[in-house]
């Protein structure tokens, strides 16, 4: 009965199977990426309405904090910085902290680079997001997630 | 000790990138947390930073609760001429500080 069933199946079903297949890690692999749902309108409200692209930021922080207490963050754009073409704001996010809006940056052409460090405070393990505005009205963004082992800025600590 | 430490380069050729270091001594209180008695300590947060070089603003930034005790920040810029870059910032309770350092640009 078995072997009769398998003889059914066709090269069209083996190759549909094969794809799905594909398919799952790649649907997974997306939702991790999404933006926190908390963070949509305040992103929207410093791009101006729109949803950034993903790229030409980086967003480096490390994986694994010890204390949420100052966390480094450097945050790259790629960009000539030249009067027609640069970065005019650098946005920070965080998914749980209390206030989720931690900075705003504002460059222009004298900067000569795109690229700003500073330490954070993180309330436990979450994503952050960087987001860029061009003067040519385009945004980027990137996202990090980083593991925090002791909370900073928890109610009554 | 200083209530902020700004770092430059010895010697900057003129037109290239270099980065200044910032580091301003200050408490960030967000405000979510209570003394010993059990009052709320009030938010006192470094709210806007600004760096000016020879009379341009380089930096700017605004800054909220999420950002750690004693602020660092590390940006870079074009060296135009030896002259002055001098940092701004104001906090919660009004305070107006400021921090100034001397450029030197080789040719």
């Amino acid at each position: 009965m078995i072997y009769a069933q398998l003889s059914r199946l066709s090269r069209r079903h083996v190759l549909a199977g094969l794809l799905g297949c594909l398919l799952v890690p790649l649907g997974k692999a997306r939702s991790a990426d999404a933006l926190p749902e908390k963070l949509v309108p305040l992103i929207r409200q410093a791009t101006g309405g729109m949803l950034p692209q993903v790229g030409r930021v980086s967003l480096i922080l490390p994986t694994l904090a010890e204390s949420g207490h100052s966390v480094r963050l450097r945050v790259r754009v790629e960009s000539p910085m030249t009067p027609q073409a640069h970065v005019r704001h650098i946005h920070i996010f965080s998914e749980k902290n209390p206030r989720p809006v931690i900075a705003r940056f504002s460059l222009g052409p004298q900067a000569g680079r795109a690229e700003v460090h500073t330490r954070i405070r993180l309330a436990g393990t979450q994503q952050v997001v960087a987001v860029a505005v061009m003067n040519d009205g385009t945004a980027w963004m990137a996202s990090a997630e980083v593991v925090v082992t002791a909370a900073a800025c928890v109610e009554g600590s | 000790m200083a209530k902020a430490r700004i770092k430059v380069p010895k010697v900057v050729k003129r037109g290239a990138v270099f980065e200044v270091r910032l580091l301003i001594r200050h408490p960030m209180e967000t405000g979510f947390r209570y003394n010993n008695v059990g009052q709320k300590i009030p938010k006192n947060i470094v709210h806007t930073v600004r760096c000016v070089y020879n009379g341009t603003e380089v930096f700017h930034a605004e800054l909220f609760p999420g950002i750690a005790a004693n602020p660092y920040f590390s940006f870079f810029t074009i060296a135009e001429g030896s002259g002055e870059l001098e940092c701004v910032w104001t906090d919660d309770a009004g305070v107006t500080t400021s921090e100034r350092v001397a450029l030197t640009v080789s040719e």
